[in-house]
């Protein structure tokens, strides 16, 4: 294999760049103003509980260091749990907590923890030490996803995570990162973890990518990873749209987590996704862009979007014309 | 249309900038390179005469206009002797005075110029002189010549031109060869020119100046002749008649009164020597500014103090930095910790030179780095936590300070400015990143930075590049264009070609 693709071939597959990512969608389809619905965890939730989307429980919010003495009352609450930053970026600054031994706490990879350990990672949070230009922020304690058995052959500690891009309202790309040994239980392909690109048609997987390599198998479980079908895939689609219409972002990337009694839970939103995907689904997102770009009537119900979607790929004969 | 009007406005930027520049290069004549007629004239004239033990006062003419070239500097070297410059409407007179002066006494005055193409005009304007008496039997001779002459010519310069003519002629007559008999040098013969003019009433004067050529050790005030036709001052070589100043041709004084006088000595002796130097061509147009007549040379940088022109000089190159950043991360697709910290490094590098600034620089951020992660089993708050990373680097720098200082390195003495809250901040983010993203992540960001650094450092320290910003600084107009069009650029990173490489195994649909 080649060290390097030319553009012409990467234009030839419609592989997204970053710049154009930001030029062309981000700044095109989501306005400014609309940024802190999604950049604030917080906001989020909140605007997802008031349109009846589903979202893991939150149950305290740390906002003042003085806060931070008292966590053992909420600690004692919850079995498991995960904080977060409010303000977080790419999975960064996230604690989850998995049980008890003894005065300690568990984490998901099974190294204990000193309940000052927490503490000084929530003051940390609250620091700013995570969010983007370090400014002051707040920790999100919140239920900590069980998640559903289907997984736990594919997956490393941590928990699998659906991706889905959500352009103009149309679900158009879609993967579950799944972690591994190498990225320590976090779901970024960029720090180890395998990328699964998931057909939206069907909701089953298609091929597997780990360190920008293809792979048919879990590198950890040894788990075929092709073909694995994705329980509540029409809900999951419907999750993500829902998001996109509750904070009015053009272009959306959803994070779904599907438990293991509470089915698809919205995770997190992301204004400005990355590009990994194209990676793990093996497809440029500007096929599908394009597409739903070319339409000038999209359709507005809900369910009539979920058979748009699912008929993106199906018509190829568009992008044969544009190559 | 975003895309339209944004590139506009960068093509018209771009073209404004060039415009400028350009016009000031080719009209104004600033070189668009330092290396461009870098070479500068050192004119020394030597003064020397024997002292009688009494006072003595001793004056020189220096120059004052000097079209063809631009003064960039004067020096007098009197020690003893105390001076004062008087200002004619035509010259600048050196006047030394001392109480005793006694045995060999020289003084020297130095005057350092550079070629230039923006001439200097006299704006005198002289009134028409009265026609002399001439005594016989040159008045006939005058007189037959002017009637001669005044036939064959129509204004000013060509009845200079003509004149010249007839009495350089190498087949004189009766009337030109009494003339010629009269004079036995060449300012005489101009002096003799000169009083032919007035017998029409064209006001005329003599030159004297030094031709600038190599090195010469004794160099000769020579002679030249200008009329004035009403506007402008025309200049002739008594000679030959050939008009114009020559090229090499440095005025010195305008007049026939002596180079210089001494009142209370003897054996008075002015002797010229040139040498060329070469200086940095910053220093020249820095210099040279104050003498230029034009919008542009008003609002200069030139003309500002020396030494807040050596901070714009530093400011200048950021932009510049800034545009490097662009393009290594658009168009390459780097990645650094933060945006233009790097650049902020590349400007420490300066202080430092390169390689022992990425020495230090590595040198402190890993050690930062082993310290930051021991504090953070101390549990301690983030703004705390930053300060002692940056009381740390402050130390550490201290202790390299003195351990070069010791080893007799001094190149690291001059870390002083070295951005400490940068590297504080950079350690910080880079224990983050590795905390969260692993090693490598934070290697590759660190290395990255690095690597921008000192790419910037390479550039911002061009010596071309520096000179071309300050001499055209609205060349920062043409970089505001490039960053508006790179921010339109929407194609692939060179990285991504890399990183999407993964997809070729795929068939395109």
């Amino acid at each position: 294999m080649r060290f390097f693709a030319t553009p012409r071939e990467l234009r030839a597959r419609g592989v997204l760049g970053m710049n154009q990512r930001n030029s062309d969608y981000v700044m095109r389809y989501n306005p400014r103003r609309l940024y802190p619905l999604v950049d604030n965890k917080l906001e989020t939730k909140r605007l997802a509980l008031e349109d009846g989307i589903a979202v893991p429980e939150l149950y305290a919010v740390v906002s003042i260091e003085h806060q931070v003495q008292d966590m053992a009352n909420i600690l004692a609450d919850h079995k498991s749990l995960v904080i977060k930053p409010a303000h977080g970026s790419g999975g960064n600054g996230i604690l989850v907590i998995d049980g008890r031994m003894g005065s300690h706490f568990r984490k998901a990879n099974g190294s204990l923890l000193t309940i000052e350990a927490i503490q000084h990672h929530t003051s940390n949070i609250l620091s700013g030490m995570y969010s983007l230009g370090g400014v002051p922020d707040k920790a999100i304690l919140e239920y900590r996803v069980d998640f559903d058995p289907m997984f736990e052959h594919i997956s490393y500690q941590g928990v699998p995570d659906i991706r889905i891009i959500v352009f103009k309202g149309i679900p158009t790309a879609a993967m579950i990162r799944l972690p591994t040994r190498d990225s320590d239980g976090k779901a970024n392909l960029h720090q180890g973890a395998v990328g699964l690109g998931i057909n939206i048609a069907t909701g089953e997987t298609t091929n597997a990518v780990h360190h920008n390599l293809l792979v048919d198998r879990h590198p950890d479980t040894g788990y075929e990873t092709s073909g694995i079908v994705m329980p509540h895939w029409d809900d999951i689609l419907r999750l993500a749209m829902q998001c996109a219409d509750t904070v009015g972002l053009g272009y959306l990337g959803v994070d779904i987590v599907i438990d293991r009694t509470l089915g698809p839970l919205m995770l997190e939103l992301n204004a400005r996704p990355g590009l990994s995907i194209q990676i793990a689904s093996g497809q440029g997102l500007l096929n599908n862009l394009h597409r739903v770009e070319s339409h000038k009537q999209l359709p507005t119900d809900i369910d009539a979007r979920l058979q748009f979607a699912k008929g993106l790929n199906q018509s190829e004969d568009i992008m044969q014309v544009i190559n | 249309m975003n895309n339209i009007t944004a590139r506009s406005w960068a093509l018209a930027l771009i073209l404004l900038g060039l415009t400028i520049t350009a016009y000031k290069a080719y009209e104004l004549g600033l070189p668009l390179t330092p290396e461009q007629n870098t070479d500068v004239w050192t004119v020394q004239a030597q003064v020397s005469f024997e002292g009688t033990g009494k006072p003595a006062k001793l004056s020189l003419f220096i120059p004052e206009n000097t079209p063809g070239f631009m003064l960039l500097d004067e020096d007098f070297i009197s020690s003893r002797y105390g001076l004062t410059i008087a200002k004619t409407n035509e010259n600048r007179r050196a006047d030394w005075a001392i109480r005793r002066a006694k045995g060999d006494q020289t003084l020297y005055y130095r005057i350092s110029v550079a070629r230039s193409n923006l001439s200097i005009d006299w704006d005198t304007k002289p009134g028409f002189p009265e026609p002399p008496d001439y005594p016989e039997p040159y008045a006939s001779a005058i007189k037959a010549i002017i009637d001669d002459v005044r036939e064959e010519s129509a204004d000013v310069e060509s009845y200079t031109l003509e004149l010249l003519k007839q009495l350089n002629s190498s087949a004189p007559d009766e009337n030109v060869e009494l003339i010629r008999d009269k004079a036995t040098s060449a300012g005489q013969w101009t002096s003799e020119i000169i009083n032919v003019l007035k017998g029409v009433r064209i006001p005329a004067r003599i030159i004297w100046g030094i031709d600038i050529s190599d090195a010469a050790n004794n160099a000769n005030l020579r002679p030249l002749l200008q009329v004035h036709n009403g506007d402008n001052w025309l200049t002739f070589n008594p000679e030959t008649g050939s008009e114009g100043i020559p090229a090499n041709y440095l005025v010195w004084k305008v007049g026939d009164r002596d180079i210089s006088s001494l009142e209370g000595g003897n054996d008075l002796e002015t002797r010229f020597s040139v040498t060329r130097t070469y200086t940095e061509l910053i220093d020249v147009a820095r210099q040279g500014a104050a003498k230029r007549d034009s919008f542009f040379s008003e609002f200069s940088l030139l003309s500002l103090p020396v030494q807040n022109q050596n901070v714009y000089q530093l400011l200048l190159m950021l932009p510049l930095g800034a545009l490097l950043v662009v393009f290594l991360r658009t168009i390459i697709g780097l990645k650094t910790f933060g945006t233009f910290m790097p650049i902020l490094i590349a400007m420490a590098f300066r202080e430092t030179q390169l390689f022992w600034g990425v020495i230090m620089f590595s040198l402190i951020v890993s050690i930062g780095l082993m310290i930051r992660f021991y504090l953070e089993k101390l549990y301690l708050l983030l703004i705390p936590r930053l300060a002692s990373v940056l009381v740390i680097v402050v130390i550490l720098m201290l202790l390299i300070s003195l351990i070069t200082n010791q080893l007799g390195i001094e190149r690291l003495l001059s870390i002083s400015l070295f951005p400490m809250v940068i590297l504080a901040m950079t350690i910080e983010r880079m224990s983050i990143i590795w905390e969260e993203n692993g090693a490598r992540e934070a290697m590759l960001q660190g290395l990255g930075s690095l690597f921008v650094a000192c790419m910037g450092y390479v550039v911002m320290t061009n010596e071309n590049l520096m000179y071309l910003i300050f001499v055209f600084p609205e060349l920062l107009l043409v970089i505001l264009g490039l960053c508006l069009w790179m921010g339109n650029y929407t194609g692939y990173r060179l990285t991504e070609l890399v990183r999407f490489k993964g997809m070729l195994g795929k068939e395109p649909r």
